[in-house]
């Protein structure tokens, strides 16, 4: 009896394939994955996860949240990051203190691990959605990401 | 527009007008060769572009869409591209098999066109065997593959070979038992008396229960015998790069590529006519224009087509046990059992006929 049950039961799991397959056919014309990229850049949103470069987000004040630190720039295990400090005042205390000059990020040394954001402690750094990186010159590639004129954010050493 | 029954038959007549008897045929049979050779080429180059947009469509994607309008012409490209590579082959191959080899392949697969019945009168060579000439041109086919295999002198290729002729070999019983299941309703092997006996409705409702299981069972070794998936451990990517054409290039692997698909329409052409009336409109609807017979016959095979490619995209393949136990212990003897149930019915009348 196992003999008519098994091509019962073949057939029964063919046409269950059949029909999830089926379903996909009529649908795919609204539900198609792929992106139809240079011709849709302009609505392209990239989803959250995604790994393009590194960015330092800066609010309306043009302030960040990066203390100098350095932890990304010891986290970074292929010397991407190279955080160019200098000593200044504390208005606020007078005392002296550690302040970033220069946020210098080498995109294209950067293999995208994440340790560095991870190392953070004030989620200064960020992912960023470009990924159109492609440059004549690889100098290019070299970023300073402290916008010029920045500050850090009061408050976010606390 | 009432022509012969016979297209090579009525050139030959326009030709002897002006050439002797023997020249004329062989004239005719000739610019039919051309003809045929030219639209298979193209339809053949159509049926991937197709089964490549079906494929995305049933994984969600698009499929090529950029080269022509919606990508009619992507394979055009291909071809193109394909014609213009060069032609590389491995060190100590058998140099005259190997050349021969898709040949072989390809021919076979354009000789079993010339018998298919597209509408009233339009079929190239009307065979009195039809059905036997199918099965028998068919199973050529596997020796081109076996020569590739064992000519490339590449252990993935020869493995792949021999898993083709295992698989042919078992799989032409099915296709040969399930016809000869319809040919016991017909009668008749000849493709065009095949139809004439489905004006009283198509086989498939004449024969009912047994016909319906020789058709299920046509289609799966059918598959099977044009080595798609889920019966494709000929080529099984996976396993043995491209199997027995993997050191074949350009023109020469173009062939092979070709030829599976044409074997793909061959088999969803002999399943139209036996199964599903050929070019007979459903119900006779358009009787009184033979020429829409075309239409007919080409919605059924594309229908029959899709089916093939359903399957493809769907199930996964099968180990080659597997596949020997589905033939040995499943197919055959049900064929077995079918075809004496159908020779019951045909003896005590039980057949449905308008
Ligand atoms: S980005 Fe974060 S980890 Fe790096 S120096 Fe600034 S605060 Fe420290
Ligand atoms: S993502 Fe990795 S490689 Fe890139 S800067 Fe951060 S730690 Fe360095």
């Amino acid at each position: 009896m196992s003999y008519l049950s098994n091509i019962y039961n073949g057939i029964k799991t063919l046409l269950t394939g059949m029909s999830v397959t089926g379903k996909y056919f009529l649908n795919a014309r609204k539900g198609a994955i792929t992106q139809q990229y240079p011709d849709n850049r302009a609505t392209l949103k990239m989803f959250d996860r995604f790994r393009g470069e590194v960015i330092m987000p800066h609010d309306e004040n043009n302030e960040h949240a990066c203390t100098g630190c350095q932890k990304c720039e010891l986290a970074c295990p292929n010397g991407t990051i190279e955080i160019i400090w200098d000593r200044g005042i504390d208005e606020v205390t007078g005392k002296k203190k550690k302040k970033i000059d220069k946020f210098v990020y080498h995109l294209s040394m950067c293999t995208m691990c994440g340790l560095c954001i991870d190392a953070c402690p004030t989620d200064a750094i960020k992912w960023g959605q470009n990924f159109e990186n492609s440059v004549y010159d690889r100098t290019a590639l070299t970023r300073v990401l402290n916008k010029p004129g920045s500050k850090v954010r009061a408050g976010i050493e606390d | 527009m009432n022509i012969a029954l016979n297209i090579t038959q009525t050139f030959q007549d326009w030709l002897v007008g002006f050439m002797p008897e023997g020249a004329a045929s062989i004239t005719a049979m000739v610019i039919v060769a051309v003809i045929y050779l030219m639209i298979f080429a193209v339809a053949g180059l159509y049926l991937v572009l197709l089964e490549r947009r079906v494929a995305a469509w049933f994984q969600l994607r698009l499929g090529p869409n950029r080269v022509g309008f919606q990508g009619l012409l992507q394979t055009m490209a291909d071809a193109l591209k394909l014609v213009s590579k060069e032609l590389t082959g491995t060190d100590r191959a058998d140099k005259f098999l190997y050349n021969l080899a898709p040949y072989f392949v390809i021919i076979t697969s354009l000789m079993a066109l010339g018998i298919f019945p597209f509408t009233q009168g339009f079929q190239a060579f009307d065979i009195n065997i039809g059905i036997f000439f199918l099965i028998a041109i068919s199973s050529i086919g596997v020796i081109g593959i076996l020569l590739a295999g064992w000519s490339s002198n590449n252990k993935f290729a020869l493995i792949g070979a021999m898993r083709s002729g295992v698989q042919t070999i078992s799989y032409e019983l099915s296709i040969g038992l399930s016809l000869l299941t319809m040919v016991l309703l017909t009668g008749s092997l000849q493709l065009s008396e095949i139809v004439e006996t489905q004006k009283h409705g198509w086989l498939i409702v004449q024969g009912h229960v047994p016909a319906i299981i020789a058709f299920m069972i046509y289609m799966i070794a059918g598959t099977a015998e044009t080595n798609r998936a889920p019966f494709d451990m000929v080529e099984a990517e996976s396993e043995l790069g491209a199997g027995f054409h993997t050191e074949y290039s350009g023109m020469k692997f173009a062939y092979f590529f070709l030829a599976e698909f044409i074997n793909m329409f061959i088999i969803a052409c002999i399943a139209t006519t036996v199964f599903f009336g050929a070019w007979l409109s459903p119900f006779g609807i358009t009787e009184s224009l033979p020429w829409l017979g075309v239409f007919w016959f080409l919605l059924k095979a594309l229908i029959l087509v899709f089916l093939m490619m359903w399957f493809r995209w769907t199930f996964p393949r099968l180990r080659i046990d597997q596949l020997l136990s589905l033939e040995w212990k499943y197919l055959l003897p049900i064929n077995l059992i079918n075809i004496m149930l159908m020779a019951f019915l045909v003896w005590q009348k039980l057949t449905i006929q308008f």
